[in-house]
């Protein structure tokens, strides 16, 4: 049996490897711009009026604004109307405490199997990993989580999971893995393959394991937001359910909720709303003949917190989890989900991941942004992603102090680069240096090497000019 | 301290001194969305719900029970789950049952007969609480009498809605009912069959839950 994967790995080791591959592989280039574009396409289609979408974002982000200013006191009262409702509310400071807690109730109830509505944080905490490492069966009922599952994989998008993958990849896999079934590359017969298959295991399932897109204080309520009904399944037909969520996803009041669903449901697919919105206060009754008779949630903390000390960086908190800011970023249209190499990819991958997993693991992934700022431009609560960049990226590449407000502040830095760029910065502030530099430079312009770095991996190498502009200008007066 | 005490530690020595006011939804919903007619809503209502691949019908008040005959005859289903414990799933039973369709009642815990419920009910009969015409959506608040699983698990999900139930929008819905006030153990806002378009963007029905949803929709006479 495999020991659980911790989350020690290095998503910035290997990731310029993995981007390059991608973008050297034209059906994956293809499946995701085409994919990207449909996307844009469908959430511009949603927006029709700029005036309401700009008034719904500001209602938007000032609603996320206001829950998370009240966080600990939500939290709070949160946890009192969940246990009055009869939601028995677990805590978690890191993904191994969360799987504990989940493994916990499994083991509690013998369970075999547990089967999952699409969960991201299910996906941070690795929670398939150490089920299968304590002999629990974890099996994901979304069609595009099943679909990975299936293959091994990640999902390479948080909204839709198998983007990376054509029909013809898909048919081959379920012929391949799933008993008794030939090739079809029919779409709606491969979702009714995944439909007969999962529909046995929600009979079968002990645990059902979802996510959580609202948690409401004032009723002490779950509310999850899907189109397939999978979520359903596994949060009412399983004897338990484990809901799992990060510390941010409160807000106060049920009437918050309608503005930020809206918004999440147009970003996300271009969809007016959901198919399904589930509202979930409380296990079966005695007098009720379905639901489970059990459940639980459990709040991740997982660097949140430490997003939460820093008034800029706790605007990463606002996050809804639309991935609009994937389906619009240049880079990750080219490189896809997996090249990032962490559970969250594309622009609030870059931003959110070095809180769960460190800076020294992430440093480089907020570089991979051209700054173009359409991340910050459609998000829908005006995370200002662009600025969060550039805040990382400082972070990141500065020296190291006391007291840093993120972990692994300064993992990137480098001594030799930092002293080059002050001494540039020195020479530019100051003619006199400027000119005797500039005049040093086309003097011993053959003494430039013809290696530098990054720059002549794919370039010829910078070299000054022999006159300089002053120089010549003065030849001509 | 343990995980919580310490969770919460951290946030409380980092809270803003202020949250600030109340955000202002409802200001936002009375400059940004009207308030119909009754007419005006039920076409909305019927008209986004039908781009999302739901049948509706409008029938008089007096007329459900024919429609749902039709549609079950039409469909050629020949059992219909029903809730007997309500007024609608009764009447349901009383007229259908001696046209020869079958009604089954979901009046015993789910373990009891899972493997029935999830193989052999092709369809199933409930009533929708209210609607909202924005995003042509039913609301559902199942009970003890109409169970969480009649709206799910049958193939065929066959709905009575009050056209005069219907609200302008999700959060006018929430504020005239009082929801604030307390939430049933599972409440449902269903836009439509169940669907996913997780293969290569390609838009399927009958994902998990049901493949075909019917409104049938009863107008002021």
């Amino acid at each position: 049996m495999n020991a659980p994967q911790t989350l020690n790995f290095m998503p910035s080791e290997g990731f310029r490897a993995r981007s390059k591959a991608v973008v050297e592989n034209p059906f994956l280039r293809k499946s995701f711009r085409g994919a990207m574009d449909f996307l844009t396409a469908k959430r511009a289609a949603q927006f029709p009026d700029v005036e309401e979408l700009e008034s719904l974002r500001t209602l938007g982000e000032r609603i996320r604004q206001y829950n998370l200013a009240k966080l600990p006191e939500l939290l709070e009262r949160l946890e009192i109307n969940l246990t009055r409702n009869g939601i028995k509310v677990h805590w978690a400071e890191t993904p191994d405490e969360a799987n504990a807690i989940i493994l916990g109730i499994c083991k509690a109830h013998a369970a075999k199997l547990m089967v999952k509505g699409k969960s991201m944080v299910s996906e941070e905490i690795e929670l398939n990993h150490a089920a299968e490492a304590a002999g629990i069966g974890a099996l994901e009922s979304d069609m595009g989580e099943y679909i990975v599952q299936l293959a091994g994989e990640k999902p390479s998008h948080i909204i839709m999971p198998a983007i990376h993958k054509t029909k013809e990849e898909i048919a081959r896999l379920f012929a391949e893995k799933v008993p008794g079934v030939a090739y079809t590359d029919n779409v709606d017969e491969l979702i009714q393959i995944g439909r007969q298959v999962l529909r046995e295991k929600f009979r079968e399932a002990d645990i059902g394991l979802s996510g959580v897109n609202f948690a409401i204080a004032e009723t002490g309520t779950l509310c999850l937001v899907e189109n397939e009904g999978n979520g359903r399944m596994s949060t009412t037909v399983p004897p338990v359910h484990i809901a799992v969520t990060g510390i941010e996803k409160i807000v106060e009041k049920l009437e918050h909720v309608p503005p930020l669903y809206s918004l999440l449901t147009r970003s996300a697919t271009g969809q007016n709303i959901s198919t399904y919105f589930n509202m979930i206060s409380g296990p079966r009754k005695p007098v009720e003949k379905d639901g489970p008779t059990e459940v639980h949630l459990v709040l991740l903390d997982n660097g949140r917190t430490q997003a939460y000390a820093d008034d800029q960086l706790r605007k990463t908190l606002q996050c809804i989890r639309c991935g609009a800011c994937m389906n619009h970023c240049p880079v990750y249209a080219r490189i896809g989900g997996h090249a990032y190499g962490t559970t969250y990819p594309g622009p609030i991958g870059k931003i959110v991941s070095p809180h769960m997993l460190g800076l020294e693991a992430t440093a480089t992934l907020p570089t991979a942004s051209s700054l173009c700022g359409a991340c910050g431009e459609v998000c829908p609560v005006k995370i200002p992603i662009p600025d969060l960049l550039m805040r990382l990226r400082e972070e990141s590449f500065s020296a190291p102090r006391a007291n840093p407000a993120m972990r692994g502040q300064g993992a990137g830095y480098n001594a030799t680069i930092s002293a080059i760029w002050r001494a540039w910065a020195a020479v530019y502030r100051s003619p006199r240096l400027y000119r005797l530099a500039t005049w040093l430079g086309s003097r011993f312009n053959g003494l430039t090497p013809s290696r530098q770095g990054g720059w002549t991996s794919v370039r010829v190498p910078l070299k000054p000019a022999p006159k300089r502009l002053r120089d010549l200008v003065k030849e001509r007066q | 301290m343990n995980a919580r005490d310490r969770i919460l530690a951290k946030l409380r020595a980092a809270a803003p001194a202020t949250a600030g006011d109340q955000p202002d939804v409802a200001g936002w919903y009375v400059t940004h969305r009207s308030v119909e007619t009754g007419a005006e809503k039920a076409a909305r209502f019927r008209h986004f719900i039908e781009l999302a691949h739901a049948e509706v019908y409008a029938v008089p008040r007096g007329g459900w029970l024919q429609k749902l005959y039709e549609v079950l005859s039409a469909k050629a289903i020949a059992s219909l789950l029903v809730a007997p414990g309500t007024p609608h799933g009764l009447r349901a039973r009383e007229g259908l049952v001696e046209l020869g369709i079958a009604c089954p009642g979901y009046d015993r815990p789910v373990e009891e007969w899972k493997a029935e419920l999830f193989t052999d009910t092709p369809a199933a009969f409930t009533v929708a609480r209210a609607a909202i015409a924005e995003t042509g959506t039913l609301i559902l608040w199942p009970d003890a009498d109409e169970p969480r699983l009649m709206s799910l698990v049958p193939p065929v999900h066959i709905v009575l809605l009050d056209a005069g139930r219907i609200y302008n929008t999700f959060f006018e819905a929430q504020q005239a009912e009082g929801w604030a006030e307390g939430l049933p153990t599972n409440a449902l806002l269903i836009s439509g069959p169940s669907k996913t378009a997780d293969i290569q963007q390609t838009l399927a029905y009958g994902a998990h839950g049901p493949k075909e949803l019917v409104v049938l929709m009863i107008g002021e006479e």
